[in-house]
């Protein structure tokens, strides 16, 4: 990954708060964002969350104004742009697919922007050229999009996105076309250079590894609402829903009796992340790194058959049989899952970390 | 391993092979004797006769004629074409109006030779019965204008434009949306989004097209053969009186000269269709 320093002057303007507020739009009978309520403070990078067809992607467009609303409010810096459209809004925005032109090279497809503000040759090259070196591409700015990697080419993307000086920067699942190791890379070079810049940033991503490695906050989305917005580990460890709780990081649905603001889970006590979940039946959701495992023999309650081990790199996953309570699903370190062959006996133990609950038919 | 895979990759080739042979039996064979006999006398002997015959008046006025008749009903087609094929491309991709449009085009951009002559006969001859009909209402279309050459214009844009349909769709298919809503980012407005985006990455398709819709043109012989039964006014029915004439025989070398006239013209413009096609392609595939 090539890291530079930033020019001075290839920064955008200071971050401005957004401000979406009971933004509605519906495509025919079929709702598609139901009242979102979000702000984005400013130089924040906020990632909207959510499997596919929860709503995010058209609360982006609508920022963008790409999309009208039905109703509500979009503000940017204290400025109501609900009603501009979208060449007047300000807004940088990185596609998911390629959306460099083909016809241009880098360099003139960073410096598009500049030209369509009719800013003189000589002065929007100069600072084309400074907004690539912002993403390490100097070296490619006259090559075409059809001569760059997939990486490169949204490297460029987010470039012309920048070379504006937007006051926000949208990017719509900028890395989903690329492979996993080119996506970690350009994950961290986008928050890097979010960073240097401090730009008001709206990430709209599926991928949950993606929302939580490079946000400030996480907004998880279903259905056209907001479920939760909050820290990445606020996400993870205290999801405030049982769709959060499913939604991000793998988790067994373990049976569990609430009482007295705790949960038994397989005869371990366990802290509640909301203490005043109702008494009674419940599902605990319980993360597989929370679940240990150790060599065991002979029977018992938390005692299991290795169905099944999946090599992870510098952690493994380890699905044990726990008769009727059903499988378990535990992450360990991979030297001490290789203690975990299919077919081992295993006993399970439960990290006192706090759960959600569910009740049964959720 | 490798030599499986050196093995199946020769092995490929077989499949191309009956493409290959009609190929060589249906083109370059006979580009082959047109080429030779063009240089050569009715006893085989070699001569230059025939391609003098090139520079003589009536035969560059007919190449003339057929250069003019091909460039307007390609540029007719071309532009009528290219903003039906974008009506077209607007609508729903699975749309009834595209799955209507391209059938019918389909079936039109075949649709020539005598057929389409006596259609248009029929419609807009001397006795057609537009021509009968706009004679009551007080407009005289009928005279010979059919049969001459604003009359191929017209027969051959209708099978031009519906060819440039087909012909220019999935280009217009290759225009992401992204890149209109990147340009609306980035503050531009729809015709600096058509001037410096659509426009140029079109061009070389539109090109590409154009030069198609030439040589369809350039080589069409059955419609204008059946609307003009005499002379030879373009190069094809030049042709037809070396290679039929009663009144001048033994003329056959000096229609195969013709012929390698056009397939000069033909290779010069697929030629270049085939270099704005790679341009294109690159940027819109």
């Amino acid at each position: 990954m090539t890291t530079s320093t930033t020019p001075a002057s290839a920064g955008t303007r200071a971050g401005a708060e957004v401000r979406l507020e009971s933004l509605r739009r519906s495509y025919g009978a079929v709702p598609a964002l139901d009242g979102l309520d979000l702000v984005l403070h400013p130089g924040e990078l906020v990632a909207l969350l959510g499997p596919s067809g929860c709503g995010k992607t058209t609360a982006l467009r609508l920022v963008a104004g790409l999309e009208d609303a039905d109703s509500g409010r979009v503000v940017v810096g204290g400025r109501d742009v609900t009603r501009l459209p979208a060449s007047r809004r300000d807004m940088g925005m990185v596609f998911q697919a390629y959306s460099l032109f083909p016809h241009m090279t880098s360099l003139e497809n960073v410096a598009f922007g500049l030209r369509l503000r009719g800013q003189a040759a000589r002065e929007r090259h100069r600072r084309a050229g400074e907004v690539l070196e912002l993403v390490g591409l100097s070296a490619q700015a006259d090559r075409y999009p059809h001569q760059m990697s997939g990486g490169q080419q949204q490297r460029v993307a987010l470039a012309r996105a920048l070379a504006i000086q937007p006051t926000v920067l949208l990017l719509d699942e900028p890395l989903s076309a690329l492979d996993a190791k080119v996506r970690a890379q350009l994950r961290d070079e986008i928050r890097r250079v979010q960073l240097e810049v401090g730009i008001t940033t709206l990430f709209v991503t599926h991928d949950q590894e993606e929302a939580l490695a490079v946000a400030d906050r996480v907004g998880v989305m279903n259905s056209g609402r907001l479920e939760q917005v909050g820290s990445p580990t606020d996400v993870y460890h205290r999801p405030a829903t049982p769709f959060v709780a499913e939604f991000v990081g793998l988790s067994n649905k373990l049976p569990a009796t609430v009482a007295d603001g705790s949960a038994e889970v397989l005869g371990v006590r366990l802290p509640l992340v909301d203490p005043r979940a109702e008494p009674g039946a419940a599902l605990a959701v319980v993360r597989p790194e929370s679940v240990g495992l150790t060599p065991a023999e002979g029977d018992g309650p938390l005692v299991g058959t290795v169905v099944a081990t999946s090599f992870l790199g510098a952690v493994s996953r380890v699905r044990v049989d726990l008769g009727p309570v059903g499988t378990v699903l535990a992450q360990l370190p991979t030297a001490e899952a290789g203690r975990f062959a299919p077919g081992a006996r295993a006993r399970i133990g439960l990290r006192p970390e706090p759960v959600v609950v569910v009740r049964p038919h959720e | 391993m490798t030599s499986s895979r050196a093995t199946g990759s020769r092995l490929s080739w077989i499949g191309a092979v009956p493409f290959l042979g009609y190929v060589a039996l249906f083109l370059l064979l006979p580009t082959s004797l047109v080429v030779v006999q063009s240089f050569a006398d009715a006893q085989n002997r070699p001569t230059l006769a025939n391609v003098r015959f090139l520079a003589e008046p009536y035969v560059v006025s007919a190449f003339g004629n057929s250069i003019a008749l091909s460039a307007v009903s390609a540029v007719i087609g071309a532009v009528l074409g290219a903003v039906l094929a974008w009506v077209v491309a607007t609508g729903h991709p699975d749309g009834t109006l595209r799955r209507i449009a391209t059938a019918v085009c389909g079936v039109l951009a075949q649709f020539g030779g005598v057929t389409l002559a006596f259609a248009f006969i029929a419609t807009v001859g001397t006795q057609g019965l537009l021509t009968l009909l706009l004679q009551d209402l007080g407009l005289d279309l009928a005279g010979p204008w059919l049969y001459r050459l604003p009359g191929l214009v017209l027969v051959y844009s209708y099978f031009q434009i519906p060819l440039m349909v087909l012909v220019f769709l999935p280009a217009l298919d290759g225009v992401r949306p992204q890149w209109r809503e990147a340009v609306e980012t980035l503050g531009g407005s729809t015709w600096q989004y058509l001037r410096h985006v659509a426009v140029p990455l079109l061009t070389p398709a539109f090109l590409g097209a154009l030069l198609l819709l030439f040589a369809n043109a350039f080589a069409a012989y059955a419609t204008a053969a059946a609307l003009i039964s005499q002379g030879g006014v373009i190069v094809p029915l030049q042709i037809r009186t070396a290679l039929t004439s009663e009144v001048l025989l033994g003329r056959e070398n000096v229609g195969k000269a013709l012929a390698l006239g056009m397939v000069l013209v033909v290779a010069v413009a697929m030629y270049l269709y085939a270099r704005v096609q790679a341009r294109g392609a690159r940027w819109l595939r």
